[in-house]
């Protein structure tokens, strides 16, 4: 059994087929179930504190955007460390968002192609004749 | 400064997905309700939330894909049922994620598709 990082890593489809054939999603769900799931001091929503982003410089430069260190490198680049391989989907249509978020993104696929792990990179499929023909 | 004190500490929570043309997240409920034994199960219009032990919840869950297995799909959620940060009766308006599953609730029939050609293969 492997564990796959799925990007985006809130899909639902991408999530089932890895499950569906033996192996562990490593999503954001992931992150967030450890987030919320901890004790200590209150800091609604997510319990981020400021031990977060100091975790998250490993990932990220400290002048990027703030969630790009405090959120997502430190709740996604852990499990991009673990991964044993990864699916892409490059150009998905649900994810969206701000600039941290796109930099996040941008910085995550990055990271995983650093890492040189196993899998599949590829662009969403926008009509059925591409998605037939690939 | 106030302590943060998580409800239902080492539990795991899942979505289970139904968009079957036979199977009703009603049924789908019914039947993880027969073989729930102290695991949560929230039933909502797409389907279930099951959370719990996630050995209890991968025996609901297993059991559950055998009513239609192409047309369940499972997920994993980080948050439990009902929580006030994500729950759409606390926050107003539609869930945060909503318009994700949405989007790909459009695409699992193509999905289901590709799975039965797969098994009959």
């Amino acid at each position: 059994m492997a564990k796959v990082f799925i990007y985006p890593a809130t899909s639902l489809i991408l999530s089932d087929m890895v499950t569906r054939f033996g192996h562990k999603p490593l999503g954001s769900a992931i992150a967030i179930r450890e987030r919320v799931q901890t004790p200590g001091l209150e800091s609604p929503p997510l319990q981020i504190t400021p031990e977060e982003p100091k975790k998250g410089l490993a990932w990220a430069a400290v002048e990027g955007p703030g969630r790009l260190s405090a959120g997502a490198c430190r709740s996604t680049a852990p499990m991009v460390e673990e991964c044993d391989a990864a699916i892409i989907i490059n150009n998905a249509d649900l994810a969206f968002g701000c600039m941290g978020c796109a930099r996040t993104n941008e910085l995550v696929k990055f990271l995983l192609r650093q890492k040189r792990c196993p899998g599949s990179n590829s662009n969403t499929r926008k009509t059925r004749r591409k998605a037939s023909s690939s | 400064m106030t302590e943060y004190n998580p409800a239902y500490p080492g539990t795991v929570t899942r979505y289970v997905v139904v968009e079957s043309y036979t199977v009703t997240p009603a049924d789908v409920a019914i039947r993880a309700y027969e073989i729930a034994k102290g695991v949560m199960i929230k039933e909502n219009c797409f389907g279930l939330i099951v959370m719990g032990k996630e050995e209890d919840v991968d025996r609901v869950i297993t059991e559950v894909r055998k009513m239609d297995p192409a047309h369940i799909f499972v997920k994993d959620r980080g948050f439990p049922p009902g929580d006030a940060r994500r729950c759409r009766a606390t926050l107003g308006g539609a869930r945060p994620g909503f318009h994700g599953i949405e989007f790909e609730m459009g695409i699992l029939p193509y999905i289901s598709n590709g799975l039965e050609k797969t098994e009959n293969t």
